[in-house]
Parts: structure tokens; C-alpha cells; sequence
């Protein structure tokens, strides 16, 4: 038995082993175009649809939470929501099972479907997530809420979407908080104001009476920071959005500009001017310690944290010119990162932490770029005649600035408004605000 | 009586024997042999080797001697100075240099004065229009058959081709059909280990039987959405752009096909 066996080997061995390689082929490069998808309105069945329509006046809630997807994939730019009129499947029964067939032949590559229900006088939303090509589901989730809150399933489904089909989080479901502006540019009104990242329910959070400036969300909560005159004296407020009370932090002589806060939040990072001297100050919001950071004769300002607390980016005179600077967060290490032409400004840490952006100014316009930690690989996103004060979206992917434009061919007059840019530089918005508008901030994730 | 019978036998035997001497398939024909031609082998060298005729064996020799002076009369050849090759060439070596250059860019006299005086005869020599024509048919058809070798792809060339991978312009053609079915997702990170390879198996014409991802288990690792996002995008690709744009020719080679999705490069900017 062993000599068969070795008789075997011994001609396997021989046999010639026609070994082909696999061909290999390394795709680097992609497209970015945006992404073909189709959002199906939500079903909904009757009597769901006659409750919602008494309480929320509006006539169909899946067509409206639908569009809120649908405008919201749009403005990223990374969709291409495809027009409904194409749609050959009812959602009642595209919801049920996708013909894929029909989907592929308007190029869809995703598909959203849905229902909406009225179970105990509360919204429930269902939706699925489709893959048309591959022909399988991708996510399916379900949402419960009180029904006043539609607009913000509508956020929630988007960032879902987004995230299953991008890897990274989204930022649909976020609020900014700006500086209203009323009135002529010598007795201008300032407020401060709230608002859905797309514009919606909007609503101004002061009377007016002082002047607000630099709001700043807390990242780990819906906590602001911002600055006011109190009888001409600048004065650091914290404001919870979420239960409205205020209390100051401090008053503080001089100029003080831009508090911040530090990325765990129990911390404000400011510059003010003692002395005649400008520097970073950080106090402690538990014992309200304040300790130095800076210590040079030259104006530091505009201070801001690395998400991970570590180190400080801010902008320094000290060269002679207004550069951009980091530090470690006690002070030390300090080193330049900004070395183009012009001057730099308020400097802000991705959430991300991998760029830094910032204001230029060069030649007598205004950019918003954006560079990385170390100063390599500037890139201006947009130019203009003003603007500047960027703020980066929860996950790091889109800005929100303040532009101001004149408003005659004469000159005369001004208008402040806000606008959005994504990182490719190609997907600049403006973003809708009753009246004019400055110094945007936007909060973390609320469904966080 | 005796006698007799004997005498008879004997006779009769005789008898026998002369008759079947005398039949025709026993007769033996002469054998016709071809007339005996000699053969001489010679050993062919490469150099012929026949002895000149006695005037021609004079005139090379005297040819021959022509030469020798010739080589005599020619000047030795020059000592050139070794120049050291970390010498470093001063910048007036430089312009003499470049004049140099210049002066013979500029002096299309000299080439002209190279150009040899032909005579007529050879002319009509170098000039035969019926040859040019005969080397055009020839090439027409010379070119005709190549194209029909390389057109016709023999077994034993298709096997020779297994282990040979697509040809440039065949991998160029296949990468430039996925990159336009590719929506890279944007918000994956550029510095993480992203790297999706899948297995496909094609029919002739570049429609998909099969595809595999090599490394199926990490998209349901946790911690690895992103490894899923981008592997979930490959795929849609793969779809998208089906039939694959492949070679006519080879199907045994990339019957089975590895595209390795990396988007890097792209993400970084």
C-alpha cells in the first residue's frame, strides 16, 4: 500500500502544475461625482395622515420628511437625489420589496423608503436604506417622536444615510448659533439667534439691547459661550439652549475676544488684554481659576483647541506680521505654522483634527482656507471682497463663514450672510437666514 | 523390364525438370542498373577558395600593395590629454564649446559638398521604378501576413500568454472603465490601512460570474465600518460597469481577475 502511495507522489510530482498568476489590477482613483440616489416618499396609510394633518397642518408628513432627506443629501454634496417624477414604483409598495429593476433603469444606486404611522398620538417613522445594485437592504431603523419633531427625523434619517454610505458621521441633525444683524451699519442691532443647520426654526435668543458677539457651541453639549457689553464692559456668558438660563462667567477689562471652549467643556479659552498687553487665558468653568497661557509683548488672540486638548492653534503678531501658531496646552513649544503671503486669522481646529482652517487676507481679499497641523498644504477654499470667521461642522467635512457684499453697484451699504463650503471647494452655499447674519458656530450631534 | 522402367523414370524425371525450368516466373529478368555516376564531396568553407586566374592574381597583389602604402602613409593617431573627469570645465571652455556647436549648426555648406556627383548610369541604377514598386506589393503583402499572424492566436500562444498579465494599454482601458464607475466615499480616512481587493470571474465577454472579497471577514468586524463602506462602494463599481471593458483575445489569462480598490490617493488631496 505505502509503494502505491509513493508511486502516486512520485507521479504527481512529475506531472507538470500549470500555476497561472492572477492578474492584478489596482484601481487608485474614483470618481466624485455625487452620488445617484432616489428617496421614495414615505407611506403613509389614511387615518395616520388625517391625525398628522390636524395637529401639524401639513397634508402629506411623508412627502415633507422626505423632502427634508432629500434637501439635506443635496446641500452635502456627495447625492444626487433623482427626481421623483422618474419613480416607476408607489412607495406603499417599494417600501414592501424594491423592484430593483426599476430603480437601476433610472441609475439609482440607493434607495430610501419608508412609512410613517400614528401609533398613541406620536410620530413613528420606519425607513430602509436599499443597495439597488447589489439588491439588498443596507439598514433599516425606526424612529418614535413626538410628532412637532418631524423635521428633526428627517435630520436623523439623513445622517444615517450618510454614514452608511460615506463611513464618516453626518451633520444633519446639528443647529447653529450666529449674531443676528438689523439696522445701518453705524447703529447696528445685534442678537444672538438660533437655528437648524438648513435654516429652519430659526430663533433670536436676546432682545437686542446689548451687543452680542462670538457665540461658541460647547462640543459636548448644547451649551453656549459668548460675549456681551454690560454697560461697555465686555462680559463672558455661558447659555443652555436646552433649559434657557444664562449666567455670566466674568467680567473682564479690556479687550477680550473670542471665548472658546476646551473639547470636554469644562474649560474657556479666551484672549484679553491686561495690562495693554494681549494674551491666552484659559478659566477653569468648575472654580473659575484663570491661568495664563501666553506671555509675550506681541497681541495673541483667537485661540482654539486640538480635539484632543493637547495642543492650542491661535493667531500671534510676533513675527511682525498676524501668522497662525500652535503650542502645547500649557503654553509651551511654541511654534509658527503659517508661512504664505499675507496675514492669517482665526484659526480653528478641525473636529477631525487632521487641518487647521482660517482667514487670509491678502491683497485686499478675504479667504477662507484651510491647511494641516503643521502648516503643509494650504488650500484657500473661496475668496472674497469680506469674509471670515469659519466653523467647522461636527464632523469635520463642511465650514460655515460669514460673508459681507455690498449691496449697490455704488458701494453703499452692506449685507452680512452666511454661507457653507465643503472641503472639495466646489460646494459653496447660502445658507437662508431671515436677516443678515455674522459670526457662525455650529454644535455638536443632538441625537448624540 | 526392369531396365526399361528405370531408363523410362529417369527420362521422364529429366522430362520434369527441363519443363518446369522453362516456366515463365521462374525466369530471373537482368537487373537495369543506372550508369554509375561518381560523386566528389567538397567541404564548403566560408571563404571561397578557388585559385585566381593568373592576370587577376597580379592585378590584387598590386591592389593589394596599394593598400599596405596607403596604411604606411597615414599620420599616427594623435595623443589626446586624459582630461580627469572631476575637472570641472572653466566657463570660457564652456563658450568656446558652444561656439563650436553654433559653427557647425550654421554651416549647411559643409554638409552640401559632401553630397556625392552621380552619373546617370547610376542613377537609372538607384532609380529602377519597377523595383520601388516590386518592394511596395512585397511589403503590402509582408505587413498583410503579419497582421494575419498576430490576428490568429494559436493554442500554443494562449498558453504562453497565461502567465503573462494584461498589456498596458489592455489594463489602462479596464482602469479608466472603473473610475468612472467608481463613487469613492468621501469621508473615509486617508491614513488607515484601506485596502479592498476582489476576486472576479469573467465570462468571454466581461460580464461577471463571480466576485469575492479577499478579505470578507473583516467587513463585519466591528470597528471596520469604514473597511465596509469602501468594499460595499468596489462592489457597486464592479455592477455598474458590467460588461468589464477586457480583451478580445486571452480569455484563459483573465478568465479570473484581481482589482485591488484603493482610494488613498484620492482622499489625501
Amino acid at each position: 500500500m505505502k509503494i502505491y502511495r509513493f508511486f502516486y507522489l512520485l507521479i504527481l510530482s512529475i506531472l507538470p502544475i500549470n500555476a497561472t498568476a492572477l492578474i492584478e489590477v489596482d484601481i487608485t482613483r474614483g470618481n466624485l461625482n455625487p452620488l445617484p440616489i432616489a428617496v421614495s416618499p414615505l407611506s403613509i396609510d389614511e387615518n395616520s395622515r388625517e391625525n398628522f394633518e390636524k395637529i401639524l397642518k401639513k397634508d402629506n408628513i411623508g412627502d415633507e420628511i422626505s423632502s427634508v432627506v432629500e434637501k439635506n443629501l443635496k446641500t452635502s454634496g456627495l447625492f444626487n437625489p433623482l427626481n421623483k417624477d422618474a419613480f416607476l414604483q408607489a412607495p406603499e409598495i417599494a417600501n414592501l420589496k424594491p423592484r430593483f429593476e426599476d430603480w437601476n433603469l433610472i441609475k439609482a444606486q440607493a434607495l430610501i423608503t419608508g412609512k410613517v404611522k400614528y401609533v398613541d398620538e406620536k410620530l413613528r417613522v420606519e425607513f430602509r436604506l436599499w443597495d439597488v445594485l447589489a439588491g439588498k437592504e443596507m439598514m433599516a431603523l425606526a424612529f418614535t417622536t413626538v410628532p412637532t419633531n418631524w423635521r428633526r427625523v428627517g435630520h436623523i434619517i439623513t445622517d444615517k444615510v450618510y454614514e452608511r454610505l460615506t463611513g464618516e458621521k453626518g451633520y444633519f441633525d446639528t443647529r447653529i448659533i450666529y449674531v443676528a444683524e438689523e439696522g445701518p451699519k453705524t447703529k447696528r442691532v445685534k442678537k444672538l439667534a438660533i437655528m437648524d443647520q438648513d435654516g429652519a426654526n430659526n430663533k433670536f435668543l436676546t432682545l437686542g439691547n446689548e451687543l452680542v458677539l462670538t457665540p461658541r457651541f460647547n462640543p459636548t453639549s448644547q451649551m453656549v459661550t459668548y460675549l456681551s457689553y454690560f454697560r461697555n464692559l465686555p462680559r463672558v456668558y455661558l447659555l443652555d439652549i436646552e433649559t434657557g438660563t444664562q449666567e455670566v462667567v466674568g467680567d473682564f477689562p479690556g479687550m477680550t475676544f473670542a471665548p472658546r471652549f476646551s473639547p470636554d467643556g469644562k474649560k474657556i479659552i479666551m484672549s484679553f488684554a491686561k495690562d495693554g498687553n494681549s494674551d491666552i487665558y484659559t478659566m477653569d468653568l468648575e472654580n473659575r481659576i484663570v491661568e495664563k497661557i501666553t506671555n509675550h509683548p506681541s497681541i495673541d488672540t483667537s485661540p482654539s483647541y486640538s480635539p484632543d486638548g493637547k495642543y492650542i492653534c491661535f493667531n500671534s503678531d510676533r513675527s511682525g506680521y498676524q501668522q497662525i501658531y500652535i503650542m502645547k496646552n500649557d503654553g509651551s513649544n511654541v511654534k509658527r505654522i503659517s508661512f504664505g503671503k499675507g496675514l492669517y486669522g482665526t484659526p480653528v481646529w478641525s473636529p477631525r483634527g487632521d487641518l487647521i482652517a482660517f482667514t487670509k487676507l491678502h491683497k485686499g481679499k478675504f479667504y477662507i482656507g484651510v491647511m494641516r497641523t503643521d502648516g503643509s498644504g494650504e488650500r484657500l477654499l473661496t475668496e472674497n471682497f469680506y469674509q471670515e470667521a469659519p466653523s467647522w461642522s461636527p464632523n469635520g467635512r463642511v465650514l460655515i463663514f460669514y460673508r459681507e457684499t455690498k449691496t449697490d453697484d455704488k458701494g453703499e451699504g452692506f449685507s452680512a450672510k452666511l454661507w457653507s463650503i465643503d472641503l472639495t471647494g466646489y460646494n459653496e452655499r447660502l445658507v437662508n437666514t431671515p436677516v443678515d447674519a455674522s459670526d457662525p458656530s455650529w454644535s455638536s450631534l443632538l441625537s448624540n | 523390364m526392369t531396365r526399361s522402367i528405370l531408363i523410362s523414370s529417369v527420362l521422364h524425371t529429366i522430362l520434369v525438370f527441363i519443363t518446369a525450368m522453362s516456366l515463365p516466373f521462374l525466369a530471373k529478368k537482368p537487373i537495369n542498373l543506372p550508369p554509375i555516376i561518381s560523386v566528389e564531396l567538397i567541404q564548403i568553407t566560408e571563404e571561397t577558395n578557388i585559385p585566381f586566374a593568373p592576370k587577376a592574381k597580379k592585378i590584387l597583389e598590386k591592389i593589394k600593395e596599394e593598400e599596405k602604402k596607403l596604411v604606411s602613409e597615414q599620420a599616427p593617431p594623435k595623443k589626446v590629454k586624459k582630461i580627469k573627469p572631476d575637472s570641472v570645465p572653466m566657463p570660457e571652455d564652456k563658450v568656446d564649446k558652444v561656439k563650436k556647436i553654433e559653427d557647425d549648426k550654421q554651416n549647411p555648406e559643409k554638409i552640401d559638398n559632401e553630397v556625392k556627383q552621380v552619373s546617370e548610369f547610376e542613377k537609372d541604377e538607384l532609380f529602377d521604378p519597377d523595383n520601388i514598386a516590386a518592394l511596395i506589393d512585397k511589403s503590402k503583402i509582408e505587413s498583410s501576413e503579419s497582421v494575419k499572424k498576430t490576428d490568429e492566436i494559436t493554442q500554443d500562444q494562449d498558453k504562453n500568454f497565461k502567465n503573462l498579465g494584461l498589456s498596458l494599454s489592455e489594463e489602462d482601458a479596464l482602469k479608466a472603465q472603473i473610475f468612472g464607475c467608481w463613487s469613492i466615499p468621501l469621508g473615509l480616512p486617508y491614513n488607515e490601512n484601506l485596502l479592498v481587493r476582489i476576486k472576479l470571474q469573467l465570462k468571454p465577454d466581461g460580464t461577471i460570474i463571480n466576485s469575492e472579497i479577499l478579505d470578507h471577514a473583516r467587513m463585519n468586524k466591528p470597528g471596520q465600518g469604514f473597511y465596509k463602506v469602501l468594499a460595499e462602494s468596489a462592489l457597486r463599481a464592479i455592477k455598474l460597469c458590467q460588461p468589464l471593458r477586457v480583451p478580445t483575445t486571452g480569455y484563459e489569462r483573465w478568465k479570473e481577475l484581481q482589482l485591488n480598490f484603493d482610494a488613498r490617493e484620492m482622499l489625501e488631496g
